[in-house]
């Protein structure tokens, strides 16, 4: 059988269930793709030997019977997730050489779950980046390009290698996690779907942490159902961390009955940017349209401090970040310094997080230093985090009104080329992540669900935002929007 | 609120990242351009609001107090750079 690593994740369980296809034989179609894509530099470790000792004993719980879902799924995994005994390096220089001593509560589940580990993924340093060009193996190629044009273009990030390697079929799904919009907005840049749970869904145990209040889990798959499947292996109340919440996790894909009838979509009418693009304004319009069409009711709502959650983040992030970031230092794991004569353990911990840190990592963990700092704690970070008060507010009161789920454009603009912002301040990098910030900063699930095409060529994405705890409803949104905008577009391969 | 040289240099030494003299101005200008964008931040009414701690609020799980792990120190001196009998090494800190 051909083309194997093309499946969904539903199909390709529908397959082993029947006995129409192996998981050894899932996997090696994978493993193949992944060898003959080095160009995408998506998959930065392989571990080929685990993925075949994994599909065996899959095939062999699948021939017994009653298999969990994932079972037998072949997968790539963010290089943020530990993984035992295999490289787990967060992007970062600082990390090299480091082998966990321990598996993340997440890449465990889904083992146990049967799922096939192909190898680890390329990513932004430590998640700091919306292009995937601050990782310290180099960056991420998008697979789609504009029409004939051959300029490389990124894949978005933080999880752009996830994005790329589902986009190229290099694997059925694969983890990412979402910080700032760092699952969706790299979905929505290669066309695919990408889920960020409501935070203390899924576990951040073992996970490296970026900002420990906004970080979350979640699946990047090629479809709808595929994201409510994975995401419930994903999910689940752990002790190990005690921000995970203590809740059932509800049959996500049973949601998936595709009546939306009578339900309040909100649009918020401060997502209408300035100088937004044309195509995604209609892109929008269109989103808004279909589920219309589909039986919802569409409601005009005012999310107010939506302008102000940027500007939040760049105060919260990156302190959360210098406070995490703290402990690589060359003592416990990872890179150290070689130090001159007389050189004392200052001049360590600052030679070797200035080797070890890239220059955006090394920026945002000064800021966040400086935002702390005596003096302008109260200016900076204690105010920031009454404006991030302000902004959940926002979402309450709309919530409050009966509003269901909120429907925004996922990206202000679609992938961009690599190296085309080298020039531009920070700033205007941190302004891909307009539409996806403020769903972090409240803690709520949202999701990237592909939608159209631009004029070169190049998939644009939708945003649906849900209530707290409540991503089964939104993924049934965003199931309705997905068989509404039928889009099936692939990149052609021309790597 | 404008930062300068000094202050880039400070900022540096509390992160402990060593940044070379020559490379301050333009971090100062970084931060400056960071720093201005965050300023929007002054012009919303925060009056009365809290400070947000926990963005789903739940209480914390409580357990017993004993001990509930160890026994792990080749686990744990694994991957250190340079470990020596059951301990971490580090340059001399104390004179």
């Amino acid at each position: 059988m051909s083309e194997l690593n093309k499946l969904t994740i539903s199909d390709a369980r529908a397959k082993l269930r029947a006995g129409d296809v192996t998981s050894v034989e899932l996997t090696e179609a994978c493993l193949k793709t992944i060898e003959d894509a080095g160009t995408l530099n998506a998959f930065v470790h392989h571990t080929p030997e685990i993925a075949l000792d994994q599909a065996k004993a899959a095939d062999a719980r699948i021939a017994a019977g009653n298999a969990p879902d994932m079972c037998g799924i072949p997968l790539g995994i963010k290089d943020l997730f530990c993984t035992k005994g295999v490289p787990s390096q967060a992007g970062s220089a600082i990390l090299s050489g480091f082998r966990p001593e321990y598996e993340s509560t997440i890449t465990l589940q889904l083992w146990d779950s049967g799922s096939i580990m192909l190898g680890k993924l390329n990513m932004d340093e430590f998640a700091m980046g919306s292009s995937n060009e601050t990782s310290t193996y180099g960056n991420v190629v998008n697979p789609w390009r504009r029409g004939n044009d051959d300029a490389a273009l990124t894949p978005g990030g933080s999880s752009g290698g996830s994005a790329s390697a589902v986009a190229a079929d290099l694997c059925l799904a694969a983890t990412g996690t979402d910080t700032g919009g760092s699952i969706r907005q790299p979905a929505a840049f290669v066309g695919i779907t990408g889920i960020k749970p409501t935070y203390g869904r899924c576990s951040r145990w073992g996970v490296v942490a970026f900002a420990s209040s906004l970080d979350q889990a979640g699946p990047m798959t090629k479809s709808v159902r595929d994201a409510a499947i994975m995401l419930a292996a994903m999910s689940g109340h752990d002790p190990k961390d005690s921000t995970s919440a203590d809740l059932a996790v509800p049959d996500f894909e049973a949601a998936l009955t595709g009546d939306i009838r009578g339900k309040k979509i909100g649009i918020p009418k401060e997502y209408r940017m300035d100088g937004m693009p044309d195509e995604i304004e209609k892109l929008w319009a269109d989103g808004t349209a279909m589920l219309r069409d589909a039986g919802a009711e569409i409601v005009d709502i005012s999310l107010p401090h939506t302008k102000y959650a940027l500007p939040a983040y760049y105060v919260i992030a990156p302190a959360e970040a210098s406070s995490n970031l703290a402990r690589y230092d060359g003592v416990r794991y990872g890179h150290r310094a070689k130090l001159a004569k007389g050189e004392g353990i200052d001049d360590m911990y600052e030679k070797t997080r200035a080797e070890g840190f890239g220059p955006e990592v090394q920026r945002r963990v000064m800021i966040g230093t400086y935002v702390l700092s005596a003096g302008f704690y109260d200016a900076y970070y204690r105010r920031a985090q009454r404006v991030r008060t302000l902004i959940k507010k926002d979402f309450e009161n709309v919530f409050d009104a009966g509003i269901e789920a909120i429907l925004t454009p996922a990206t202000p603009s679609a992938a961009f080329g690599l190296g085309e912002m080298a020039d531009a301040d920070p700033v205007q990098m941190y302004l891909n992540d307009v539409f996806t910030v403020t769903v972090n900063l409240a803690g709520l699930p949202g999701i990237a669900v592909p939608a159209g095409l631009d004029k070169q060529g190049l998939p644009l994405g939708l945003q649906l935002i849900g209530r707290p705890w409540e991503e089964g409803d939104l993924l049934n949104s965003a199931y309705v929007l997905e068989q509404a905008a039928g889009f099936v577009s692939k990149p052609g391969k021309w790597w | 609120m404008s930062i300068d040289k000094d202050t880039a240099r400070r900022v540096a030494h509390l992160a402990r990242i060593r940044v070379e003299e020559d490379a301050l101005p333009a971090l100062a200008e970084e931060f400056n351009a960071i720093l201005g964008f965050i300023e929007q931040l002054n012009e919303v009414d925060i009056e009365g609001v809290e400070p947000m701690t926990s963005v789903t609020p739940m209480p914390l799980k409580r357990r017993a107090d004993v001990v509930t792990d160890g026994g792990q120190q080749d686990k744990i001196l694994k991957n250190a750079p340079d470990a020596r009998e059951g301990f971490f090494a580090v340059p001399k800190v104390v004179e």
